[in-house]
C-alpha cells in the first residue's frame, strides 16, 4: 500500500518531469539538448539508482517507492531510460554488484534470448529489443554461467548494436555480446533467473502503462469538454461519454492489476507463484489496456490527435511498444495458462483466492 | 481537471483466511449432504430456507452490522471472503443475499429504532427474503419516472400501482420499494420519490409470475390495489429518496457476485484441457485467468474502501461494469476454446450443461442492478463530463 514516503518520492519525480520532461516542450524540441539537464536533475534526486541499496551507491529506496517513481514515469510517457536504469541497478544488486553513474540498460528483455558467460570470463549471445542500449554508457546482464545463473556489467562500447527504434522513436537494440569481458560479475542468487526477470520487467512496464493510461484518460477527458462540434462540447453525447467510461475502466484495471503486482514483488522474498499470476496477469491485462484504451484517446480526439504536432501519441505509441518488452501478453498468458492447467480445475479457484 | 481513479493493492488480513477455511468446511458439508451440486448450477431450488437458516446461526447473514441488531460486527473483507466462496460454491443463497446485501444496509441507516430491531435479527437468522421494488411497466432504468403511488392518509399511506421484473417477489416476506409522493418538480425531476418498507403480506398486494427465457419463474409483476403500510415504514426522507440511492451503490456494484456469475465454465474447462493443453487453450485459458485476477482485485479494493468508511461510487460502478461484461463473454470464450478439444477428453455432459445454462442466463448479467449503459453514465459523471 502507498505510503507517506512512496509519495514523497514520488512527488519529487513528478516536480522533475514537469520542469524537464514536459511532453509538450519535448514533443516541440527540435533536438536533444533536454536529455542532459533532465538526467542531471533525476540523477541529483537520486532517482535513477533508488533501488540501489545506500552501500552499493544508491539512494536506498524501498520496491514501493521506486514503483511510485515508475508510475509517474508513465503519467509523463518519459522518453529517457530512467526504468531500465532502476531495473538494472535492481538486477545489479541481486548480486550485490556496484552501479555506475550515468543511464542504464539490462539484458535481456526478452523471454527467448539467452547470454552465456563462458568459464574464461566472456559474455557471448544476442538480446533483441534492449531498450535506449544505444544511449547508455553500461548494461546489466543475467547470464548462464558454467554452472550457475551469473549477474554482470557490461559496458555499451564493447557490444555490437544494431540500429533500432520502437513505435514511439525510442532507441529499442539488438545487442550482441562477442566474447565481451564484462567489468565485474557475481553469482546471481539461487532461484534467480530469466523468468524472474522476466516478471519484474513486466512488473515495471504493467506501472508504467498504468501512468499513461491515467494521463491519456485526463487528456481525453478535458478535450471532450472542450472541443465543441453540434454546438456542444463533445463530451456531452452519450455516445462519446460511453466510450470515455470505457476508457476509465480500463485505465482502473490497469491500475488495480499493476498496482497489485508491484506491492506483491515489494512483499515477497523470492519470485514464487504468487508473484508469477500477479505480474504476468498485470502484463497481460495492462498490454490489454493499452490497445484498448489507445483506440479509445484516439477515436475521442479524433484528427489532432493523429497528428505530430499533438502529445497523445507520445503515450499511446510508448504503451503498444512496452507490450513487447520482457515478454507480450500472449507469451504469459500461454505460461500463466500452462500453469494453471497443470495445477488442475481443484486448484484453480484457491490460487485466485490466494491473492 | 486530472482524473484520478483509486485501486489500493489491498490484501485480505488472516482473519479473513481463517474464515475462508471454515466457510469451504461448511459448503462441503452441505454439499457432502447433498444441498446442492456445485457443478450444476441452476439445477435445485436457489431459494432454501433451511439453508438460508443454517448460514445464519453460522453468522454470515448481516455479519457486518452491529451486534445489537443480530450482526456480528466483522468487516467488509470479511463478508467478502463469505460472498465470494458461496458464489464460487453456486451455493443456493438467493433467499438471504438481497437483504444482506443492500436491504438491511438501508434498514440500518433510515429504518425507525423498532422497526430495526424487529426486522434486522430476522435476517440475520435467514428467515426473511426481501425484494427490490424499483421497475415498473413505464420506468426501468429511468428509476425517477416510477408512478406507483403512495397516498397520504391518516397513520400512514395507501399504495396503488405496480412493479415489475421484481426478483424474488413470488417469495419475499418484505420489499424496500420507491413509490411517489409527490410529482417532481420543474426544477428536479427526481424530486418526489420515497422509499418503503413495504410487507409482502399487506392485504392488496398481489404476485404475478413473470417466465424468464431460461423456462423459469423469477421475474414477477407485483400489483398494489389500496395496499396499506404504516407510517413507521417509511425510509428516510419523504420525496427524498433520490438523495438516499447513490450511497448504497458501491456496495451493490462491486462485489464477487458482479465477475463470478459464470465463473463454474472456468474450472470445467481446465477439466476439459487437461494438464497439458496445446497453445490454443493455454493462451486462452492464461489471458481468461489474468482478467479475473484482475477483475477481483479490483472488487477487493473496493471492498477495502468501503471499510475504510469511503463511498467509491466510480470506483465501484467501473467493476460492475467490467465484471458483468466479463461474466457475460466468459461462456462464449470457454465454448471457443474447447470447440476443438477431443471428444474423449471433454466431460461433454458437464461443460455443455453448464455452456447451455450459461449461454441463457447471460444476456440479463449487463442489465440487472443497472444496465451497461447506466453505469457508463455515472462513470462519465465521475469523470467530470456531465
Amino acid at each position: 500500500m502507498p505510503g507517506e514516503r512512496d509519495h514523497i518520492v514520488a512527488e519529487t519525480a513528478a516536480r522533475i518531469l514537469a520542469d524537464f520532461a514536459d511532453p509538450l516542450t519535448i514533443n516541440k524540441a527540435k533536438d536533444d539538448a533536454w536529455k542532459e539537464p533532465l538526467w542531471q536533475a533525476l540523477s541529483n534526486a537520486g532517482l535513477p539508482l533508488a533501488w540501489l541499496p545506500d552501500a552499493l551507491g544508491g539512494s536506498g529506496v524501498s520496491l514501493a517507492e521506486g514503483f511510485a517513481i515508475l508510475g509517474v514515469a508513465g503519467r509523463f510517457a518519459l522518453p529517457a531510460p530512467l526504468a531500465e536504469t532502476l531495473a538494472a541497478a535492481w538486477l545489479l544488486t541481486r548480486a550485490r554488484l556496484e552501479a555506475p553513474p550515468g543511464p542504464m540498460t539490462l539484458a535481456p528483455c526478452r523471454p527467448h534470448d539467452r547470454i552465456t558467460l563462458s568459464a574464461d570470463g566472456r559474455l557471448s549471445g544476442r538480446a533483441t529489443g534492449v531498450p535506449f542500449a544505444q544511449d547508455c554508457r553500461h548494461i546489466a546482464v543475467l547470464a548462464d554461467g558454467s554452472k550457475h545463473k551469473v549477474i554482470a556489467l557490461a559496458d555499451i562500447k564493447d557490444c555490437r548494436l544494431s540500429e533500432g527504434r520502437n513505435l514511439a522513436g525510442d532507441a529499442a537494440n539488438v545487442v550482441t555480446f562477442e566474447r565481451v569481458t564484462p567489468r565485474r560479475t557475481a553469482p546471481a542468487p539461487d532461484g534467480f533467473d530469466e523468468s524472474s526477470l522476466m516478471l519484474m520487467g513486466s512488473a515495471i512496464r504493467s506501472v508504467e502503462t498504468a501512468g499513461a493510461l491515467e494521463a491519456i484518460l485526463s487528456l481525453s477527458v478535458a478535450y471532450a469538454n472542450e472541443r465543441v462540434a453540434f454546438e456542444r462540447p463533445i463530451g456531452k453525447f452519450q455516445a462519446v461519454q460511453q466510450n470515455l467510461a470505457r476508457l476509465a475502466g480500463e485505465v482502473a484495471a490497469a491500475l488495480a492489476v499493476s498496482g497489485s503486482a508491484a506491492d506483491a514483488i515489494a512483499q515477497a522474498d523470492t519470485f514464487d507463484e504468487a508473484v508469477f499470476l500477479e505480474a504476468a496477469s498485470a502484463k497481460i491485462r495492462t498490454a490489454e489496456a493499452a490497445a484498448e484504451g489507445s483506440a479509445i484517446a484516439h477515436q475521442v480526439l479524433g484528427a489532432i490527435g493523429f497528428t505530430q504536432e499533438h502529445v497523445l501519441h507520445r503515450f499511446t505509441l510508448r504503451m503498444l511498444s512496452w507490450r513487447d518488452d520482457f515478454g507480450n501478453e500472449s507469451y504469459w498468458a500461454a505460461e500463466l495458462g500452462r500453469h494453471v492447467a497443470r495445477r488442475g480445475a481443484g486448484e484453480f479457484w484457491p490460487l485466485v483466492a490466494s491473492r | 481537471m486530472t482524473v484520478s481513479l483509486s485501486f489500493d493493492p489491498i490484501r485480505l488480513p488472516p482473519e479473513c483466511e481463517a474464515l475462508r477455511t471454515e466457510v469451504r468446511a461448511f459448503l462441503a458439508e452441505e454439499i457432502a449432504a447433498g444441498t446442492f451440486d456445485p457443478h450444476h448450477p441452476g439445477q435445485g431450488d436457489s431459494y432454501n430456507r433451511a439453508f438460508s437458516r443454517r448460514v445464519g446461526a453460522k453468522g454470515w447473514i448481516g455479519m457486518t452490522w452491529p451486534k445489537q441488531y443480530g450482526g456480528r460486527e466483522r468487516s467488509q473483507l470479511e463478508r467478502y471472503v463469505v460472498t465470494e466462496e458461496f458464489r464460487v460454491a453456486n451455493a443456493p443463497a438467493n433467499l438471504h443475499f438481497v437483504a444482506d446485501r443492500q436491504s438491511g444496509p438501508i434498514l440500518l441507516k433510515y429504518a425507525p429504532e423498532h422497526v430495526k430491531i424487529d426486522i434486522l435479527p430476522r435476517i440475520c437468522r435467514g428467515d426473511l427474503c426481501f425484494a427490490i421494488g424499483m421497475s415498473e411497466p413505464g420506468s426501468g432504468s429511468d428509476l425517477f419516472a416510477a408512478k406507483t403511488k403512495a397516498t397520504k392518509i391518516d397513520g400512514g399511506w395507501r399504495i396503488n400501482g405496480s412493479k415489475i421484473w421484481t426478483t424474488g417477489a413470488q417469495i419475499a416476506d418484505y420489499m424496500l420499494a420507491l413509490f411517489r409522493t409527490s410529482p417532481p418538480t420543474k426544477e428536479n425531476r427526481r424530486h418526489g420519490l420515497t422509499q418503503f418498507l413495504v410487507d409482502m403480506k399487506t392485504p392488496g398486494i398481489a404476485v404475478n409470475p413473470i417466465y424468464q427465457m431460461t423456462g423459469k419463474p423469477g421475474f414477477n409483476e407485483v400489483v398494489f390495489a389500496d395496499a396499506f403500510v404504516p407510517d413507521d415504514h417509511v425510509l428516510g426522507e419523504i420525496d427524498g429518496a433520490w438523495k438516499q440511492a447513490t450511497s448504497e451503490l458501491a456496495y451493490e456494484r462491486s462485489g464477487p457476485e458482479r465477475f463470478l456469475d459464470t465463473f463454474y465454465v472456468l474450472p470445467e474447462l481446465i477439466r476439459a484441457l487437461g494438464p497439458e493443453p496445446d497453445l490454443r487453450g493455454a493462451e486462452g485459458l492464461g489471458r481468461l485467468v489474468a482478467q479475473l485476477h484482475t477483475l477481483r482485485r479490483m472488487s477487493v479494493s473496493v471492498a477495502g474502501m468501503l471499510q475504510a468508511g469511503k463511498e467509491p461510487v466510480v470506483e465501484g460502478s467501473i467493476v460492475k461494469d467490467l465484471g458483468t461484461v466479463w461474466e457475460q463473454k466468459l461462456p462464449g470464450r470457454v465454448r471457443d476454446l474447447a470447440a476443438f478439444l477431443k471428444p474423449e477428453r471433454v466431460n461433454h455432459t458437464a461443460l455443455g450443461d453448464q455452456l447451455a445454462f450459461a449461454a441463457v442466463i447471460a444476456p440479463k448479467l449487463t442489465i440487472q442492478g443497472g444496465t451497461t449503459e447506466i453505469l457508463r453514465g455515472i462513470i462519465a459523471r465521475g469523470l467530470g463530463l456531465r
